[in-house]
């Protein structure tokens, strides 16, 4: 509805890129969830989608447009391409806190109640490992359309995104060339991710309070 | 009607015993020939038990002459003490039978499957109607709701099967997996088999003596590796289960970790049933190494066992409600004399949700 309003890709603020990744997030999941029979990863996702929904209701971050902004093209790809790659992250950060509690219960021998719910550790690896190549592959796109919005891009924000896409790109690396154990990409998955959203916090304040 | 079961199990009475009285496939139709209108024989590994649906009351001792091989020359007071429930304790005691409650290892499933195959021969038999149907589809529904509400099912209680879970959530499935069996003890052939039955193909079995490790090889369908190239095949396998009798440890972290270096990218799960252990406990700090020895194992199956025992109550809770709704819906309670005689009625007669 919103959409219809603007008459374009609703990701004009805060409160509308925090809906988008929620949403984002419920996608992929829905996507990849029955993929990889990882059912119980719902029980995660979705705390995660109502953090972002409730977050994105309850701030006051839902600065109404005063000028209709003009469509286009390249900018509501870039915005909304890279969001969907951030969903995946996401997802990759969930499967990466579900491989720490499996992973610790293992090496302890404590096993706990979730323990029996929890998919095997190789199905959540293989997971992890899609869904970052996954985002990653929709990251770049989303990175590289950036560059064709026609518009100055503020340095510090292409600084920070080149940041995020070569923190996902060691990741990805340190695992193609087994340097790093499936742990650590579990926890740079969870890392990858808080870092992501920080930036996608600061790119869309920054937009919002420049004068335009 | 009257609804009643009498029987034998492992609380009761010996194996030898048990299996002078287990039954055979005619007993179904010797019991309703004895005056049973409905009768359904549940005769497992722990119990022998037959329940009945009947219009007048059968004695327990021409239930039991039923059952026996060769009761002919023995008095009622030389055959052992059959117990017998009627009415809502009869139901009561289906339900804990069925859901897990009465058996050695309390929560084990296989009862369910094999009070499901009995029915199954009653109902097809036309031994069972319409009384024991109730009796036995609140039953399979009592032991479905125990099992999805409770955690009287949940974790492995043998050492065997606590390995074969672990392995299943480090591996998922297991039909790929690599496995090396260094020794060719007891234990190493209980473990290799409980993961045989879990879909394991490719089993490797290495032994000092190399006579012992192929006779174990050919007993379990593995094949044997010379004793000297075990340590190569750690780079290929996904389960090492050690069982030598080694007065020092095989396996330590200095010699593991070049190994694992070469590894193709899977985890390590080393089970060490041996004592003394032939795995250093340091060798659990390595990456992607996951360590078991007999007593963690033991500790995860007597973990289980307890949680097991706790939910009991949670269980019996659900079936004493079971039983009054039981109760409630068969017209004119259980056990009822004034209540309507019912005919056994045919596959066809019963609803399909209920078949």
């Amino acid at each position: 509805m919103r959409g219809h309003a603007l008459g374009r890709c609703p990701l004009t603020n805060l409160f509308e890129v925090f809906i988008f990744l929620a949403w984002s997030v419920a996608l992929i999941y829905m996507l990849v969830g029955p993929v990889y029979r990882l059912s119980l990863m719902g029980a995660f996702t979705a705390p995660l989608v109502v953090l972002l929904q409730t977050f994105a209701l309850l701030a006051p971050i839902d600065a109404p447009q005063t000028a209709k902004l003009p469509a286009n093209p390249w900018l509501e790809f870039h915005a909304s391409i890279s969001l969907v790659a951030y969903g995946a992250f996401a997802l990759a950060g969930i499967a990466g806190v579900m491989y720490l509690v499996q992973e610790r219960q293992l090496k302890t021998h404590q096993l706990r109640s979730i323990f029996y719910y929890l998919p095997p550790l190789t199905d959540l690896f293989g997971a992890i490992t899609r869904l970052l190549w996954c985002g990653f592959a929709l990251y770049t796109l989303g990175l590289l359309s950036g560059f064709f919005v026609g518009q100055p891009l503020p340095t510090a924000q292409v600084i920070c995104a080149i940041a995020v896409w070569l923190l996902y790109a060691a990741i990805l690396q340190g695992r193609h060339l087994r340097r790093l154990a499936p742990r650590w990409v579990a926890a740079l998955c969870i890392i990858g991710f808080s870092a992501a959203l920080t930036l996608l916090w600061g790119i869309t304040f920054t937009a919002q309070m420049a004068p335009r | 009607m009257n609804l009643f079961c009498v029987g034998l199990s492992h609380h009761t009475t010996n194996v030898e015993t048990r299996e002078c009285f287990a039954g055979n496939a005619e007993t179904d139709c010797v019991l309703r020939q004895a005056g049973c209108a409905e009768a359904l024989l549940l005769s497992t590994c722990n119990r022998v038990e037959v329940y009945v649906a009947a219009q007048m009351r059968v004695p327990t001792e021409k239930i039991a002459r039923c059952l026996g091989r060769d009761t002919n020359n023995q008095t009622w007071e030389q055959m052992p003490a059959f117990y017998r429930y009627e009415g809502a304790e009869c139901a009561q005691h289906l339900f804990r039978v069925a859901a897990g409650l009465d058996s050695m290892v309390v929560g084990e499933t296989e009862i369910f499957g094999q009070a499901k195959k009995a029915y199954e021969a009653a109902r097809k038999s036309g031994a069972a109607g319409p009384g024991l149907h109730r009796l036995f589809q609140r039953a399979f529904r009592v032991a479905k709701q125990v099992r999805t509400q409770t955690e009287i099912t949940r974790g492995a209680v043998s050492v065997g099967s606590v390995a074969v879970d672990l392995a299943g959530k480090i591996f998922g499935d297991l039909a790929k997996c690599k496995v090396l069996v260094l020794g060719a003890g007891e234990t190493s052939e209980r473990t290799a088999r409980a993961l045989i039955s879990r879909g394991i193909s490719d089993l490797r079995v290495s032994n000092r003596s190399g006579e012992r490790a192929e006779n174990l090889a050919q007993l379990v369908g593995a094949r044997a590796v010379p004793f000297q190239q075990w340590p190569e095949q750690c780079r290929e396998i996904d389960i090492l289960i050690t069982s030598t009798s080694s007065d020092v440890p095989l396996l330590a972290k200095e010699n593991l970790a070049p190994v694992l270096r070469e590894r193709v990218d899977r985890p390590l799960f080393i089970i060490d049933i041996a004592v003394p252990r032939n795995a250093d406990p340091e060798v659990n700090q390595l990456e992607d190494v996951y360590l078991y020895d007999i007593d963690s194992l033991r500790s995860i199956a007597e973990q289980s066992l307890v949680l097991r025992h706790q939910q009991i109550a949670a269980a019996e809770a659900i079936i004493a409600q079971h039983v009054t709704k039981f109760g409630e819906s068969i017209s004119g309670g259980l056990n009822s004399d004034t209540g309507p005689v019912e005919h056994p009625v045919s596959e066809a007669a019963l609803p399909a949700s209920e078949l």
